[in-house]
């Protein structure tokens, strides 16, 4: 008897099939965000004597319930936030023990001795709009990485990469454990020289 | 002279559609593989706010999520218009957040409760006076790693 080729399983309904699925994945999901700006909380706990701190030392944004914004007593565009907050950073000030050798800022005496020294309070109503509140945020975490950023250059000059694609790159699970603990102590170091002093200041209530 | 002749009849050929499949079938797996299933449904409105100095959030495991905004169109009959915080599946007020907080550290294995995020999905036109409670409730459980979740963006976008 001749051989009978086996009969082909008729494929035409699998297009079928399939727009099935990718419809029900298509209606059940959705594209997550989940990156966003990092923050901690200080912990309650009073403080019986706070340490003194200079005014020179203290960078003050103030966001009132119409969305405007008060820099250091300076009604100022969100825009410029970033450029004031890295000139007050990177002022470099003080002197003798208080000196700062990295800064390259105008030494201007009124403004901040040092990264270390130097706090950013941002204070804000409990009218003003979320929105806005993260712009502020998103401009004052970006001067601390602009500024770590060109320490990191500075430093690790070999590295060829920013502080952030450093930071981004330790976090990130794929990276191999002797990388992450090659980049460990650079992170710190820069992390060190600007450290991320940030004060928000509970809001105010308007009557 | 026959030899270059049209055959009869000008009919086109019918286009297979043999690999149909396979594309539908890509596309099946991108979104399989790209999508994450969302938990809870929402229930407030959430146009987040736009940055760019972002940090990716930790693994799903070590997150718990608090939703605050405008109850959707859905829900305004029932709950108003005013910016409420979403906790799971419901609607929940400000001393909801702290018992919440320690309901999902508790249901957490022993080694993740002390490393866990609070991401906050916050809608961009809510006030800060509500953000500041969650975060007053937060400190009070201890919560202090928050997460303000974003668009990626410029900050540009949220100033009208």
């Amino acid at each position: 008897m001749a051989k009978r080729s086996a009969p082909e399983v008729n494929a035409g309904s699998m297009a079928d099939i399939a727009f099935l699925l990718l419809i029900f994945f298509l209606v059940t999901t959705t594209i997550e965000t989940d990156s966003g700006i990092n923050r901690k909380l200080p912990p309650i706990e009073d403080v019986e004597d706070p340490p003194i701190i200079k005014e020179k030392n203290i960078f003050t944004v103030v966001v009132n319930k119409n969305n405007q914004l008060l820099v250091e007593e300076e009604l100022t565009d969100v825009s410029k936030v970033r450029s004031m907050a890295i000139e007050f950073l990177d002022n470099g000030g003080g002197e003798g023990e208080e000196a700062c050798d990295y800064c390259q800022g105008d030494r201007d005496p009124k403004s901040s001795d040092n990264p270390d020294k130097a706090i950013i309070s941002l204070k804000n109503d409990r009218e003003t709009s979320y929105k806005i509140y993260i712009a502020v945020q998103n401009e004052l975490v970006a001067a601390y990485n602009d500024l770590r950023d060109r320490e990191f250059n500075r430093l690790f000059p070999n590295e060829s990469m920013s502080f952030v694609e450093a930071n981004k790159k330790y976090s990130d699970p794929r990276t191999s454990l002797d990388e992450k603990e090659r980049l460990k102590p650079k992170l710190a170091e820069v992390k060190l020289m600007f450290p991320q002093k940030l004060s928000e200041a509970e809001p105010s209530k308007t009557n | 002279m026959s030899k270059f002749k049209k055959k009869k009849g000008g009919e086109l050929p019918a286009i297979s559609t043999a690999s149909l499949p396979d594309i539908v079938f890509m596309l099946l797996f991108f979104f399989m593989v790209a999508t994450v299933m969302r938990d809870s449904t929402l229930m407030v409105k959430n146009q987040l706010p736009a940055a760019d100095q972002i940090q990716k959030l930790d693994k799903k495991d070590r997150v718990m999520y608090i939703y605050a905004g405008e109850p959707s169109t859905r829900y305004t009959d029932k709950y108003g218009s005013q910016p409420r915080i979403q906790l799971n599946d419901k609607f929940a007020t400000v001393a909801e957040v702290a018992p919440f907080v320690l309901a999902e550290r508790a249901s957490k294995r022993q080694e993740l409760q002390n490393v866990l995020t609070t991401a906050l999905k916050v809608d961009g036109d809510t006030k800060m006076g509500l953000i500041s409670d969650i975060k007053q409730e937060l400190r009070k459980v201890n919560a202090l790693k928050i997460n303000y979740t974003t668009r990626v963006g410029d900050y540009i976008q949220n100033i009208d």
